[in-house]
């Protein structure tokens, strides 16, 4: 992964000394309530429902093991003991004070972290596959380009301070989206054009929130080297000419909409042109000089399927579950890709306690090079792991309750923190995942269900992505009272690279306690409908929308 | 009275005959030969005025409230675009925790409001050392400039 060299690890250092008097200045009464929130946010803290929450930065979900014990010292340490992993790979606390922030900034310093730019109205935190460069099927390791986008992006001077928030993220698969980059200000799909040369096809103007909206294609084909350029330009434009009157019609979608991307194309490009061919198009060097800190690790020659393992998977029925469920085919004969799921009954999805992170820290020094990863389903992985290790992997993994053979199953939900913890919410979202898990906890009913994506969100804002869950669950505020949207039929592109949609809403929302029942009637529908091995999503595409309706509500008279 | 600084220090101010852009859209002829300073407000983009910006001594880009960073991309576009040389002033809503970002943007005065501390703002001109982007002030994104 990215180390920083001097350069780097100065910049951050600068910036939490200068977080650090901003936040003396605000003590002091020197810096209005109005004018700390946004040099509060682009350091990563929102005061929510009860205390302040820190979100800390992962760029692109990559984290190495000294990292992962500092969050856990950082939990222990300034909070009740525990973390949460974002749906955008990111790490959040939820009860740290606030005038201890500036010194959590300065000991996640200390090993090249940070909470730069994880809210306010600036560029975000670039996303990508969380399978990035150990699997085969990509054309090349996008997590340079992210890295290169990450310090590009870090305190731009022009951008601070956008009409809204603004995120991108990066696919490198053919084929599939595996960054849900069609939901995203700009998506970067890392493409080959003909004569084999690396470039980018952009996407401009996704978003989910209150208005969801796809994005459309702003150019074929960017050549490798005139990416920040482009960028540059994109954002210039945004930043001029998106609105500001409104803060639910600020996005760059709105602007992309209400000109067309026709006309956004011609002001994109016509900014682009002038800016490409000065310096700060990229030089082959700087992307060698990135690329360098991501070459494979020393993998071992070694060959799939070892007899210890295929050994252990016949004589061991819940190992080979989980071996199926949970673990994926590494690009590298030998290895394998494993994903440790935060989904327990019982805890918040994505909650993740001190001892556990220290633990899974020790697992990565032991069995994946000391790294990583978070993702935007809100577990870990292991990236590379040797197959003859798997097992006695499973054992420490299941002793610490995360190798529950869920992945992508009904459970393995999306949530975000809701009513419990967000001032935003309209509705609690944990307690109706925790129903939903406790409901359907029978593994052998969940694998026969298959792939379903099930997510929550507690408002419009759309955290928990509830308009591309294949079920959605929105909380919605009905007279003061906490009631619950379903939309069914959303996708976010996964394995098929044009599938991305949209949830449809199902009809009248629903209480809480009515909410496993409601959940139950669907999928007791769709068991109903299905021929041989057809998805949830399948059956919902091919029968329509109504007969799902009519299963829920009854038909109407 | 908002307190004009450089990153120097304190500095005086020039008088100079105001115009607003409707004004200058309307009369150009009339301010022939007069030294010049055109105020425009965070929503006239460069567009609109950045081929006229050789007539004036002064542009002065407001900041209606701090959040509106419009006027980032004003300066940036003068300054680079269509090669500013004049002075170029933030006046409204100017705090200390952006002046650093003017400056990489192409301001070179600032009118600080007046409840900011002028010796906190002095000292935020230096907040970072080694940017990582490219700014009017030096062309080469860090990945240029990195001693490796
Ligand atoms: S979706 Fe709403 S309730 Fe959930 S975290 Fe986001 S803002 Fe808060």
């Amino acid at each position: 992964m990215y180390v920083y060299d001097q350069y780097d690890q100065q910049l951050l250092n600068e910036r939490v000394a200068q977080f650090k008097g901003q936040m003396e200045r605000y003590l002091d009464g020197k810096i209005s309530e109005e004018e700390f929130l946004p040099l509060r946010l682009q350091n990563g803290i929102y005061v929510q429902r009860y205390a302040p929450m820190l979100r800390v930065a992962v760029p692109y979900g990559a984290l190495n093991s000294a990292q992962v014990r500092k969050l856990a010292y950082v939990a222990r340490t300034y909070d009740k003991g525990y973390a949460h992993i974002s749906t955008r790979q990111n790490v959040q606390f939820n009860w740290p004070e606030l005038e201890q922030c500036p010194q959590i900034l300065a000991d996640l310093a200390e090993v090249q972290m940070h909470a730069v730019q994880t809210s306010g109205n600036c560029i975000r935190n670039t996303t990508t596959d969380e399978y990035a460069g150990v699997i085969a099927e990509e054309i090349v390791d996008p997590r340079p380009y992210c890295e290169i986008i990450r310090q590009w992006s870090t305190f731009h001077p022009e951008f601070a301070f956008l009409p809204r928030k603004f995120k991108i993220a990066v696919n490198a698969v053919p084929g599939q989206d595996r960054a849900a980059i069609t939901m995203h200000d700009i998506g970067i799909n890392i493409v080959k054009n003909d004569a084999g040369d690396i470039g980018y096809r952009v996407l401009v103007g996704g978003g989910l929130g209150r208005t969801p909206i796809l994005g459309e294609e702003i150019c074929a084909f960017l050549p490798e080297e005139d990416l920040l350029a482009y960028l540059d330009a994109v954002i210039r434009v945004y930043n001029q000419f998106g609105r500001r009157d409104n803060k639910y019609k600020a996005r760059i979608k709105i602007l992309v909409k209400a000109l067309g991307v026709d006309r956004m194309r011609e002001l994109v490009e016509e900014e682009f042109n002038r800016l490409k061919d000065g310096e700060g198009k990229l030089t082959q060097a700087e992307l060698e000089r990135v690329k360098q800190h991501f070459i494979d690790p020393e993998y071992k020659t070694l060959s799939d399927n070892p007899v210890e393992l295929t050994a252990a998977k016949e004589e061991n029925k819940a190992f080979s579950r989980w071996m199926e469920r949970n673990v994926r085919q590494h690009k590298k004969a030998g290895y394998a890709v494993v994903t440790l799921t935060l989904k327990q009954i019982g805890t918040p999805p994505g909650d993740i306690t001190a001892e556990q992170l220290d633990q899974v820290a020790d697992l990565a020094d032991e069995y994946s090079f000391g790294e990583l990863r978070s993702t935007h389903n809100q577990n870990l992985v292991l990236a590379d792991v040797e197959q003859t290790e798997l097992f006695g992997l499973w054992q420490k993994l299941k002793s610490l309750g995360m190798a529950t053979p869920t992945l992508g199953l009904l459970t393995d939900m999306i949530c975000c923190p809701g009513g419990d913890f967000c001032a935003l919410a309209n509705a609690k979202s944990i307690p109706v995942a925790e129903a939903i898990q406790a409901r359907f906890e029978n593994l052998d009913y969940l694998w026969d269900l298959g792939e379903i994506d099930l997510n929550i969100s507690g408002c419009m804002n759309a955290c928990g992505h509830h308009h591309v869950g294949n079920i959605g669950v929105l909380g919605v505020d009905k007279k003061g009272e906490e009631f619950y949207q379903v939309s069914l039929g959303g996708n976010s592109g996964g394995n098929d690279a044009d599938g991305s949609s949209l949830g449809k809403i199902l009809g009248p929302s629903f209480a809480r306690e009515a909410m496993p029942d409601v959940i139950a009637k669907i999928l007791d529908f769709y068991v109903d409908q299905r021929t041989d091995g057809e998805s949830f999503l399948e059956v919902y595409r091919r029968v329509g929308h109504t007969p799902f309706k009519e299963a829920v509500y009854g038909k109407p008279d | 009275m908002a307190n004009l600084i450089n990153t120097q220090g304190p500095v005086q101010d020039t008088e100079l005959t105001t115009v607003t852009l409707e004004q200058w859209q309307e009369e150009k002829a009339s301010f022939a030969g007069q030294s010049l300073e055109l105020t425009v407000s965070s929503d006239q983009t460069a567009d609109l005025f950045g081929e006229d910006a050789a007539n004036f001594a002064r542009i002065s880009i407001d900041f209606p409230k701090f959040a509106d960073g419009r006027g980032y991309s004003a300066a940036r576009l003068l300054r680079e675009k269509y090669k500013y040389t004049g002075e170029l002033r933030a006046v409204g809503d100017v705090l200390i925790d952006q002046v650093f970002f003017m400056k990489r943007c192409g301001f070179d005065t600032y009118a600080l409001r007046e409840d900011q501390i002028v010796e906190d703002a002095i000292a935020a001109f230096s907040t970072f050392t080694n940017p990582y982007q490219n700014d009017v002030h030096d062309q080469r994104p860090l990945f240029r400039r990195r001693l490796s």
